[in-house]
């Protein structure tokens, strides 16, 4: 098992197993969503309080979720590299940053999008909304401050704390809608009552949660084959396995 | 203590630090953090005295007024413990019901009516298809009246 481990951490193994296994996760997620997209848009009833209107659902909670997922792995990863001083540690937390930024950003628009019917308004100061709004400003902040600081090592670590300082968000958005006065509803979902949907819709709500959670990792392992091939450049092991051609043009 | 040890007791201390550090700071602004005021809240005087802020709660079922010919209606806000009377002109969001979540923007008058410029909806977290609403309906539990304002 640790051995196992250890050989996972090492990035040319990381690297061989990655581009093995992302062209499955890319399909399998197509697989999952396109069947979330059928049942959520045309299977799925109408709602009795929205309507048509409600299936924007299917595009929302599944994008606001990986965008707590991603923030939690990237802060773990942080975690595990400031500890274990483990490269590729830091090499996944970098490379969730911008997936994690585009899934929030989607939850912010699908969200504002959901508003204006629904609510009659695309944005309002509410707790929900505006911790969300902080998430993404923590991911931006993240991705900027490494970009800022050109030496890896120093990026790794300063850009690491930053993400664990910020994990205090996570709870902040999920438990908003209980502890404060809220426009937004509370969870449909993730609560340990049963789900405040019913079956017919909830089912693709799930397909296309998973489908997101896939299409995710598979995004992540391209994007962190992408960053251990810039930190080990000049590693003998990329000469080795891709030739020399792929790598100085 | 070995270094990996210590990197550890400091990840851990940064990770608890920051939380208890922000759980002090909401609790210090809890009153200023509220995004509405309910109906038994302002009776106790918890909201802003003449400035703007937000009332939230249900739609007293029966009470709203429209003024014929033009866009002023008046209706009541409840959360079951006391109740204010809202005075709005304009145009309502699709969701607005009787017995429904609401919101609205706007100040309190020395008369004690409170005047809106913005009135929102608040719909609950429940969904279904309009069979199943309509069922539960017939069996006397009608879906999520009661779980727009818990507290």
């Amino acid at each position: 098992m640790w051995n196992w481990f250890h050989k996972l951490a090492s990035p040319p193994h990381f690297y061989r197993i990655a581009s093995a296994f992302e062209p499955w996760l890319l399909w399998l997620a197509i697989a999952c969503m396109l069947t979330g997209a059928y049942g959520g848009l045309v299977l799925a009833p109408a709602d009795h309080v929205q309507g048509d209107g409600f299936r924007i659902i299917y595009v929302h909670v599944p994008a606001a979720f990986l965008s707590m997922f991603s923030y939690a792995l990237m802060a773990v990863a942080s975690g595990i590299g400031l500890i274990w001083r483990m490269k590729l540690a830091f090499s996944v937390a970098a490379a969730t940053a911008p997936v994690g930024a585009a899934f929030t950003f989607l939850a912010l628009v699908t969200g504002a999008i959901w508003g204006q019917p629904m609510w009659g308004s695309y944005w309002e100061w509410d707790p929900r909304l505006t911790s969300e709004l902080i998430l993404l400003f923590l991911f931006l902040g993240y991705i900027f401050l490494r970009q800022a600081l050109a030496e890896t090592r120093q990026a790794d670590r300063a850009s690491g704390i930053l993400a664990l300082v910020g994990v205090v968000n996570l709870p902040i958005i999920h438990y908003s809608v209980e502890w404060w006065n809220s426009i937004h509803q509370g969870p449909s979902l993730i609560k340990l009552e049963a789900p405040s949907i019913t079956t017919d819709m909830l089912w693709p709500l799930l397909a296309m949660i998973i489908g997101y959670q896939l299409l995710f990792l598979a995004i992540l392992m391209t994007s962190v084959r992408t960053q251990v091939l810039q930190r080990e450049q000049n590693a003998r092991w990329i000469t080795e396995q891709l030739g020399t051609e792929n790598i100085h043009g | 203590m070995r270094p990996r040890q210590q990197r550890m007791l400091a990840v851990t201390a940064v990770v608890v630090g920051i939380a208890i550090a922000a759980t002090l700071v909401l609790r210090a602004l809890d009153e200023n953090m509220m995004y509405f005021f309910g109906p038994a809240e302002i009776a106790e005087g918890l909201a802003p005295q003449g400035e703007p802020f937000r009332l939230g709660g249900l739609v007293v079922e029966g009470s709203v007024q429209r003024e014929p010919g033009s866009l002023e209606a008046i209706f009541d806000v409840t959360d079951n413990v006391a109740t204010v009377t809202v005075s709005y002109t304009g145009v309502f969001p699709d969701l607005f019901k009787e017995g429904k979540g609401v919101i609205a923007n706007g100040k309190l008058r020395d008369d004690g009516i409170f005047v809106a410029h913005e009135v929102l909806a608040k719909h609950d977290e429940n969904y279904m298809s309009p069979e199943v609403a309509k069922m539960l309906e017939e069996k006397g539990h009608p879906a999520g009246v009661t779980t727009v304002i818990e507290d």
